[in-house]
């Protein structure tokens, strides 16, 4: 045994494991393991009856479909965001850096009280909208945008990192190999960005699918409309529905966490496509 | 392919990088544009490849200005000092690259450019190293891997900034050996920065050796070190010993010391610097006359075929302040003849003594 013993630089492997295990248990599997727990008091029947109601159906593709489209938006126009703060000096440029993670900041229902403001149809906004036939607050058009609000600063700060790291001789060579602009963005930058921008895409979408505070007030929630899968989980509490509402909750966390698995893969396999995991 | 340029100057902000440069390189010549660092080489080499524009002047290629042509255009080869190798793609695949990003209609088949990559992977002898990635090569293999995907485009002129600067000094000898042979095989008119003087000597056809923005002299290795046009010249090649002086008749008056000196169309009086390499200099013993400067022996280096001897000079010495350093190097008999010894004063007396006017000699303290 002792002869095997083999040193590594920094000690503690089986304490920094244990500790690991136990907290994660701890502040995350326990708290998942009682919905689990509470969703076990009903019956099959009464579980389906719960989670394949017409209006609970309807929220799931609202909340899944508006946090996906969210995050795609996020992941587009963060990257770009990302690429001026890092590319190019202008004035203000560490003001525009800051006001990225205000939506972190910001207590969301502020967010949410501050969109509808805008976007209602006598609103800033909303009073222009309105005339062209489109409306945003009360819609899900509303929805996506305070997903898109509250995403940002996830994509921005995980591409952010990398693209610094990017040598601008790598396109210098690409360009004196005869790249044009488009084939250089296509083959050599987006291939280093992309494992980042899908973790910004992932945990932008992880954020918009488990956001309550800023859609309320712009969603109107109306039934099968502009009603989010939280909001349907909230209104089964305030019925003293326990058991419902984490029968919802359960089939939440299941689609996210498959969801999260599937970008995760995506994820591994680009990094083994492009060696660096090997 | 001959390259020209004609009268480049660029400036980042209040510095000068480049000061009114023009130079020819003939075709399929290998010239070394060789200086300190901050001497510009490396933008004149990226205003030749078009990575960089110049606020003014032209760049001809084959006698046709392409001032105004992007680098995609101007089908250069570039090679980088750090390999800027695609990390995300095999060495298979960054050779390729070149091919792979043709318009459509110029685009060789697939099939065609696995040949022609094969085809350079054994040029440049790592055939067997396709499949990896960058992450997972030598330095030297690197270059070597970014040389082949420069040549993949078949450019017209190839450009290596530095190529050899971030490999070990084995690797180093080893590449600029096979880079001179392929050069040989391929005839390409071929330019390289370095800083590195015994590089550029060894492996060029020519030699441009630049200082703040200017190029101080252009020939064959053996007529820059040979006959250096300049001070800067005679500073940079090879290590050197100088002394400052005034004319005085036939001679050099260097402090209260005479230094003989060949014929020359100095005017008397005037402030000179003269230069001499180690092996122009001989030590005599100090006999209480003034000419040769006097110097004392610090340290002696025996080892090897010839002597180098480390001497401090005396002229002009007041108190604290140490003497100016000089090298001197003597055959074994010569020493013993000397009888030398650390700590012991002699006088250094140059065979072959080279004498610049003073104002033009401001380059060479360094």
């Amino acid at each position: 045994m002792a002869a095997a013993q083999t040193f590594r630089v920094l000690p503690g492997f089986r304490l920094t494991l244990g500790y690991t295990l136990a907290y994660l248990s701890l502040i995350v599997l326990l708290p998942l393991a009682t919905v689990f727990l509470k969703t076990a008091s009903l019956s099959a029947a009464e579980f389906w009856n719960v989670i394949s109601a017409p209006r609970v159906v309807a929220s799931y593709k609202l909340s899944f479909g508006v946090s996906l489209a969210a995050a795609a938006i996020n992941a587009v126009f963060g990257l770009m965001l990302a690429w001026s703060l890092v590319r190019y000096g202008f004035p203000g440029k560490r003001f525009v850096d800051a006001l990225i993670d205000l939506p972190f900041a910001l207590p969301t229902a502020v967010a949410g009280i501050a969109l509808t403001a805008l976007y209602a149809k006598n609103g800033w906004i909303g009073q222009y909208l309105d005339p062209l036939g489109i409306q945003v607050a009360f819609k899900p058009l509303g929805v996506l945008v305070a997903l898109v609000f509250i995403g940002l600063p996830f994509v921005v700060r995980t591409v952010q990192p990398i693209l610094e790291d990017l040598d601008t001789e790598l396109e210098d060579a690409a360009a004196s190999l005869g790249a044009g602009r488009w084939q250089i963005f296509r083959h050599v930058i987006l291939p280093v960005l992309l494992p980042a921008l899908l973790t910004g895409f992932a945990l932008a979408f992880a954020r918009a699918v488990g956001e309550y505070g800023s859609v309320i007030f712009i969603a109107g929630n109306i039934p099968m409309v502009s009603e989010i899968t939280p909001l349907m989980i909230i209104t089964k509490l305030e019925q003293y529905d326990y058991a419902g509402a984490t029968a919802i909750a359960v089939v939440m966390l299941v689609l996210s966490f498959l969801l999260l698995l599937l970008i995760n893969g995506l994820q591994a396999w680009t990094a083994r496509r492009t060696g660096r995991d090997r | 392919m001959s390259i020209q340029v004609r009268n480049i100057r660029k400036t980042f902000g209040d510095f000068i990088a480049l000061d009114d440069v023009s130079l020819d390189f003939p075709a399929g010549e290998l010239v070394a544009l060789l200086g300190p660092s901050g001497c510009g080489k490396t933008t004149l080499l990226r205003i030749i490849a078009g990575l960089e524009q110049a606020d003014a002047g032209r760049v001809m290629l084959d006698g046709a200005d392409a001032s105004g042509t992007h680098v995609r255009e101007r089908q250069v080869g570039f090679v980088f000092q750090h390999y800027a190798l695609f990390r995300h793609m095999t060495v298979f695949d960054n050779v390729a690259f070149g091919m792979r990003m043709k318009p459509r209609g110029q685009r060789p088949s697939e099939k065609e450019t696995r040949t022609k990559v094969e085809e350079l992977l054994t040029l440049v002898q790592l055939e067997w190293l396709a499949d990896r990635f960058p992450a997972q090569l030598s330095g030297g293999q690197r270059q070597r891997i970014a040389l082949a995907r420069a040549l993949a485009v078949e450019p017209r002129v190839l450009l290596l900034d530095e190529p050899f600067g971030a490999l070990d000094a084995k690797v180093r000898k080893e590449l600029r050996r096979w880079l001179r042979k392929l050069h040989d095989e391929l005839h390409i008119t071929s330019i390289f920065v370095t800083h590195d003087q015994e590089e550029a000597l060894e492996v060029a056809d020519r030699v441009v050796l630049m200082d703040r923005g200017h190029v101080e002299q252009i020939g064959t290795p053996e007529e820059v070190y040979r006959q250096p046009a300049t001070p800067f010249v005679y500073g940079f090649l090879g290590s050197v010993n100088f002394f400052h002086g005034r004319v005085d008749g036939g001679n050099l008056r260097v402090g209260e010391d005479l230094l003989p000196h060949a014929p020359h169309e100095l005017d008397a009086g005037s402030e000179v610097i003269a230069f001499a390499r180690p092996h122009e200099l001989d030590l005599v013993p100090d006999t209480h006359t003034d000419t040769g400067v006097a110097a004392r022996v610090m340290r002696i280096h025996a080892f090897g075929v010839s002597v180098r001897v480390e001497l401090e000079g005396l002229n002009g010495l007041s108190g604290m302040s140490s003497g100016q350093h000089f090298e001197v190097e003597l055959t074994q008999q010569r020493v013993a003849e000397l009888a030398l010894a650390e700590g012991q004063n002699v006088r250094l007396l140059p065979s072959r003594l080279k004498v610049f006017q003073r104002n033009d000699a401001i380059g060479a303290s360094a």
